[in-house]
């Protein structure tokens, strides 16, 4: 009798643990689902959707500034002013160096066809600018290997082709602003729609550089004056 | 000789409603407003009542509305959507020329417990006066110094966008004349001290009933007191108040109500939407008494009436077993297979009027959204929800949704993918 009992009464907790759910991980991770559905778990962007963009590696600094530019309507995308509305600053903070340190290969987005001479006119923007059009390279403030400079300049590989050329476009059409003297939206004025294609395309379709961390923070001096460097530090 | 009568007829009719208004007018602007007197410049600088001032302008959200995201607080901007029109939250800094600066404590006092601006034109009531009126002068007077003590910031209101004919501000006092009760709260000495506090947060500063009601189409709250109503423009739904049976807080203990209001989540539900603001803005930095003030009213409000889920021409069962395979597929690892969610962390769904509201908006807009709830003091680093825009066509997002209204003790309607396909794409703000 005894035994059945315990028999019966071991059943029910090897039941019992069967069947309870097991407990929510307490890790930045597991609270982010709403960020990482679209960026991946480790900020690696989505390269199916052809849009979203991988975060892993970016500098934290710009990461915390997108996600305050979104919450102050700088920066309009209905979802990402949804998702980021109440972040306080220090969780947008937490958050922001939760991505900045992931380190997870790189995915290729696909890229439009285009042609061998518009990928050049985009290499030629990226590397050299266009004087003529005061357009600056991208590499005068992006890095020379356009990876990015800490803390606040962002790394321009690895991204989709609609990604980079539609935040040129929101620069034009000011849904993308920044913090005032706005240079990007300056650049994104002096360029062509061919060059925002152009640009877009040579990126996307780039092959990786053998080191992708960004540069050290003091290593460019922007060309243009930039509201939000000055706040960051100079260089930055 | 028909066109001279059409003329006439239209002349007359003009005749007719011009006197209805200024009839309307004059009674309107018959009201007594009780005589409130001034401030000193000594009395409005005194850090007390500034103090007093902030924690009361916290509980009416006044920022809310009269700020914009990013821009300087209370240096309006904010456009206030209605049906009738876009309403720009004035700037209530102390700009002499652009703010409040110039305005005495009884100009003030007008527009807060009268609805009318120093230049004696009627406000629109989308500045809920119609709630604010039950205000006290003592708290008038401490908001009064407090915004008083903001720095001043020169910054012009735009003009309201509005279509004809509300865009004449003359149907204002036919409205007024309808649908306005100017009177300061009077507190009911057959009830405790805690309760009329509560009544008078929630039905003065705390403007819940502006978003918890039904409106009619004159823009009006209308029907049962804190009943729940869609929030024009906005296509989020208040859900009904009540704590008792059928109501939407049916289940809820005050604990749970103050625990919303805290800290943004509670073991029956999480705020989101516009409420996920009115918590991280205003409801989380109100006391504990205050908070439990208002769950002692709230507690009172009467039950509801059972509500039927109607009859749907479509098959109910069967719509509601493919929604689950979409559930077990997507949700229930969070929310549990149960519909229990976690407690802390992830919300219920069984009996939860976010689900079970009777237009369905609340749970298509968060399955498209997802999102945190408010980052608060008491839950600093809340749990997410994914959005499922992306990977949820309208037709699987219907199907989950009528299967949450469905399943356990939920009883609500379907929804049908054309009532998803209409939120994809609704503003934020």
């Amino acid at each position: 009798m005894a035994a059945a009992f315990l028999a019966a009464a071991m059943t029910s907790v090897a039941f019992g643990q069967g069947t309870a759910a097991p407990p929510v991980p307490d890790t930045l991770q597991q609270r982010i689902a709403a960020c990482t559905t679209c960026h991946g778990v480790h900020g690696e962007g989505t390269p199916g959707s052809k849009y979203f963009p991988r975060l892993a590696g970016k500098p934290a600094g710009y990461l915390a500034r997108q996600i305050q530019n979104f919450q102050d309507g700088l920066r309009k995308y209905p979802p990402m002013e949804y998702t980021v509305r109440n972040l306080s600053p220090a969780y947008m903070h937490e958050i922001a160096d939760y991505f900045s340190v992931q380190q997870v290969p790189y995915a290729r987005s696909p890229v439009p066809p285009v042609t061998a001479a518009i990928l050049q006119r985009g290499e030629q923007l990226a590397r050299d600018g266009d004087p003529q059009r005061k357009v600056p390279a991208c590499a005068s403030c992006h890095g020379v290997e356009l990876t990015g400079v800490e803390p606040a300049i962002p790394g321009l590989v690895g991204l989709p082709y609609d990604y980079i050329s539609s935040q040129l476009g929101a620069w034009r059409t000011h849904t993308r602003a920044m913090r005032k003297p706005d240079c990007m939206a300056v650049i994104a004025g002096r360029l062509q729609e061919s060059d925002i294609t152009a640009v877009a395309a040579w990126l996307a379709s780039r092959t990786l550089p053998a080191h992708v961390r960004p540069q050290p923070a003091g290593s460019v001096k922007p060309p243009l004056p930039c509201g939000v460097l000055e706040v960051l530090g100079a260089g930055a | 000789m028909r066109r001279w009568v059409v003329i006439l007829v239209v002349v007359v009719v003009l005749a007719v409603l011009g006197g209805w208004l200024w009839m309307a007018g004059q009674r309107a602007d018959n009201v007594a407003i009780p005589e409130v007197g001034d401030l000193s410049a000594a009395a409005l600088a005194d850090p007390a009542l500034v103090a007093q001032g902030a924690y009361l302008a916290a509980a009416g959200d006044c920022a809310g509305c009269h700020s914009v995201r990013g821009g300087p607080p209370y240096a309006g901007g904010r456009g206030i959507p209605t049906p009738f029109g876009t309403i720009p939250g004035p700037n209530l800094t102390p700009d002499p020329e652009t703010g409040i600066g110039g305005w005495s404590f009884a100009d003030f006092w007008r527009a807060l417990h009268h609805g009318q601006r120093k230049d004696g034109q009627w406000l629109y009531p989308a500045f809920p006066f119609t709630s604010y009126t039950k205000v006290t002068p003592g708290d008038a007077r401490a908001i009064f110094a407090y915004l008083h003590s903001l720095p001043a910031v020169r910054q012009e209101t735009e003009a309201a966008k509005l279509s004809f004919p509300y865009n004449l501000r003359a149907t204002l006092a036919v409205w007024r004349a309808r649908y306005f009760q100017p009177g300061v709260f009077q507190p009911d000495a057959g009830q405790s001290a805690a309760w009329n506090r509560g009544a008078y947060l929630v039905q003065g500063l705390g403007h819940c009933n502006e978003c918890h009601a039904p409106r009619n189409a004159w823009g009006a709250t209308a029907g049962t007191w804190l009943s729940g109503g869609e929030i024009p423009r906005q296509d989020w739904y208040a859900p009904d108040l009540s704590m008792q049976a059928n109501g939407g807080l049916q289940g809820w203990t005050t604990g749970d109500v103050v625990d919303l209001l805290k800290t943004g989540h509670a073991a029956k539900g999480a705020a989101f939407g516009p409420m996920a603001d009115v918590v991280a803005d205003s409801t989380q930095h109100l006391g504990h008494a205050d908070l439990g003030a208002i769950a002692t009213y709230l507690a009172t409000l009467p039950p509801r009436q059972p509500r039927q889920a109607p009859r749907s021409a479509f098959n109910v069962k069967r719509i509601a077993a493919a929604g689950e395979k979409v559930y077990r597929q997507h949700c229930a690892d969070c929310h549990g297979g149960d519909g229990r969610g976690v407690a802390g962390v992830y919300p219920p769904l069984d009996g939860n009027s976010a689900v079970t509201e009777p237009t369905g908006i609340n749970a298509v807009r968060t399955v498209l959204l997802g999102g945190f709830p408010p980052v608060t003091a008491g839950n600093p680093r809340p749990y997410s929800m994914p959005p499922y825009a992306q990977q949820l066509d309208d037709s699987d997002v219907a199907l989950v949704v009528s299967y949450i209204r469905q399943a356990w003790g939920n009883k609500a309607s379907i929804v049908r993918p054309e009532q998803v396909g209409k939120y994809r794409h609704t503003p934020i703000d």
